[in-house]
């Protein structure tokens, strides 16, 4: 597959971009500066990046409660994310919905989700609402391994693979959903295979090389574009920090992380890049001091921001009716 | 009577395991309750005591755990579920609704359904808006299930032991924010709170408060306030918000005059309603001083900013607001 040395160096950056995103994130959290749930994509930054490098900004992408990476790979602002997960009025959801529900509008992200299998579905009337209005749109649907046993992976494939909808399931199996191993969640180690109950393509990629998900997922997002209905990619891949940050992870050996940390995806990249003369050892360190300083200034952004107002609360629930804040 | 101090998260441990180890028709289901223990760490050694054959982690899926729960009840065993948030009860309330709560009604008495579905509820974890929620008006607003709320260590005990043992689907509300909290619990196995009774928390004669949950303390904070000027609050936990015992209420509403009722679930279709109107249905309506007022969350889903957060639902200062609000000061 030929992709331009540009498109490489992009999906390099976006990799760097979260895989730095995620360790201040990381940080932040320990040190008790952002509330709630934060569940980290260090490790999985490829299957994030590989898909959404087919994207334009008019496609969709639904996400989970692991969106950072999602987010950040369909062109999510690091500003607005971060004054998010501080809760900031200059955040993306104006502080009301932290980590867990970031979506832009004008990125076709239709946020993470806090709901696990809720995006199934929502993938699927993205979909529809693109191939009824005729454009040639399609929706990404990021998802994990655990997901699956959810009774909307099932209903959204079978809706999308019968009405031929422009949808693009994409898996990361990252081996649990939280403590439950995919050998004890289901009987099935490829989860492409039930690509086959609803006469779907279906393809298991190794989620860890950035190319070889850019290839599968491309593949789909054009037969997607051409009407030719959805597939289902499995990416495997393997989740480094626990399921959320303090999850002291006992459910897993130390040894299968080390494994897996040998996998990386960044210097497995770093590797093809330098050795195929795409940049420089140089440019690479200037690359990472560039992102890391545009998380810092991101973090920045959002301590300077303010707390929204208090009058806030009652805005947005509808269009049309805002609630006195009255005494309750 | 010999007791234990112990966390409201253990002491439901301890009920569910003093049953299961009574009866073997007992099986716990859930996500992550096995050797991880549970989310809030609930079950933890339940696994290691009970095995895999009665501790079950499921796949995520809430649907198949409440239908295989009826279904399982149905057929002679007596299932205990963990929703690992309650919130995600919407998910399995088909299996719920539909299915457990109607099945005995539907069948003219010939089947029934001793289930007990356990749901944390509640905010004040800046989770946002999907794993915050308080949904226990839809729950006693389908005939069928009963409906549970325990805010002490020792009534988690007693009143689980109680929905555990009873033959109806029973909804089981833990409020997150009590987990860590430490109480007397009494050591008997056989200790039970039994379902439909009210509980007086505090005594007074000026005003009747109904609340429950994390919110109950809210109250018992603001009666302690009031009572320094002068103000007499009673305070009554229903512990059973469906079948309720309305009638140590409206026997404490008949004395006072006033009522106020506290929850944290949004105001518009919770359970302040139903309560407000139960008194005001009841002899007690003719000894009212004032309206009875219902404090309850804001009519939006809970947000994520801490301070937002904490003024969505009722704070002892709009509580003590109330309380001077029917006295008229
Ligand atoms: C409906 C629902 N059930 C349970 C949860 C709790 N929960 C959040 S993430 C998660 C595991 C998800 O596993 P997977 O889909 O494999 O994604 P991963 O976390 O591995 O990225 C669970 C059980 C939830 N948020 N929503
Ligand atoms: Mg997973």
């Amino acid at each position: 597959m030929k992709i331009s040395n540009q498109s490489i160096i992009e999906m390099y950056e976006k990799m760097l971009k979260i895989r730095k995103f995620e360790t201040k994130a990381m940080n932040l959290f320990a040190e008790g500066k952002i509330p709630g749930f934060v569940h980290l994509y260090i490790g999985e930054e490829a299957v994030a990046t590989g898909a959404c490098a087919s994207l334009r900004d008019d496609d969709y992408i639904t996400s989970t409660h692991r969106g950072h990476g999602h987010i950040i790979a369909k062109g999510g602002d690091l500003k607005y994310m971060m004054a998010e997960l501080f809760g900031k009025e200059t955040g993306y959801c104006k502080g009301k919905g932290g980590s867990m529900h970031i979506a832009d509008a004008t990125k076709g992200i239709l946020g993470a989700n806090g709901i696990v299998g809720a995006g199934h579905t929502i993938a699927v009337g993205a979909g529809l609402a693109a191939q009824y209005k005729g454009t040639d749109q399609v929706c990404v649907c990021f998802f994990g391994d655990a997901s699956t046993n959810q009774s909307t992976f099932h209903e959204g494939l079978n809706l999308a693979s019968i009405w031929k909808l422009p949808v693009v399931f994409v898996c990361e199996n990252n081996g649990y959903g939280i403590s439950v191993s995919q050998a004890r969640h289901q009987a099935i180690t490829d989860i492409s295979v039930r690509a086959v109950a609803y006469n779907m393509p279906g393809i298991t990629v190794d989620g860890n090389d950035v190319f070889a998900v850019y290839e599968a997922v491309n593949e789909a997002v054009s037969r997607a574009r051409k009407g030719q209905g959805p597939t289902l990619v499995e990416c495997k891949t393997y989740r480094w920090r626990g399921h959320f940050e303090g999850d002291p992870t006992v459910y897993r050996p130390v040894e299968e992380l080390e494994q897996w940390k040998k996998k990386d995806p960044i210097p497995r990249m770093e590797k093809y890049i330098i050795e195929n003369k795409v940049m420089t050892e140089a440019d690479v360190t200037k690359l990472n001091e560039k992102m890391e300083k545009m998380v810092d200034d991101a973090v920045d952004f959002a301590v300077k921001s303010n707390n929204p107002s208090m009058a806030s609360a009652v805005e947005d629930v509808y269009t049309d009716i805002i609630e006195e804040a009255r005494v309750r | 009577m010999e007791m234990k101090e112990m966390t409201y998260k253990d002491a439901i441990k301890l009920a569910m395991s003093e049953e299961m180890r009574k009866d073997e028709n007992i099986i716990f289901i859930g996500e992550d309750i096995g050797l991880y223990g549970g989310a809030f760490g609930v079950s933890v050694g339940m696994f290691e005591e009970f095995g895999e054959e009665r501790v079950r982690d499921t796949p995520i899926s809430e649907a198949v755990i409440a239908g295989a729960a009826a279904g399982a009840a149905a057929t002679g065993l007596r299932p205990i579920c963990e929703m690992m948030f309650g919130d995600f009860i919407t998910i399995a309330m088909d299996n719920l609704v539909n299915q457990a709560a109607k099945m005995r009604y539907m069948f003219g008495g010939k089947a029934k359904v001793p289930m007990t579905m356990r749901l944390p509820f509640g905010s004040g974890t800046g989770a946002a808006a999907q794993h915050t929620q308080s949904l226990e008006a839809w729950l006693c607003h389908v005939p069928g299930l009963k409906v549970v709320s325990a805010s002490t260590p020792a009534e988690a005990k007693g009143l689980l032991k109680a929905a555990i043992r009873d033959d109806n689907p029973v909804c089981f509300i833990e409020h997150k924010l009590l987990y860590k909290m430490k109480g007397e619990v009494p050591v008997d196995d056989e200790y039970i709170v039994p379902l439909g009774v009210s509980d007086v928390k505090r005594e007074g004669t000026d005003v009747t408060i109904v609340s429950y949950g994390t919110m109950l303390y809210r109250v018992l904070e603001a009666a302690e306030a009031v009572a320094k000027e002068g103000i007499s609050v009673e305070v009554i936990d229903p512990r059973t918000l469906y079948p309720m015992d309305t009638a140590t209420i409206i026997e404490s509403v008949k004395k006072t005059g006033r009522a106020i009722v506290v929850h944290e679930a949004c105001k518009t279709g919770g359970l302040g309603g139903e309560i407000a109107a139960a008194i005001s249905e009841s002899e007690a309506f003719d000894f009212l001083d004032a309206p009875v007022l219902r404090l309850g969350g804001l009519d939006t889903p809970i947000p994520y900013n801490r301070n937002l957060e904490a003024a969505a639902i009722p704070t002892v200062d709009k509580i003590k607001d109330a309380i001077y609000k029917v006295m008229n000061r």
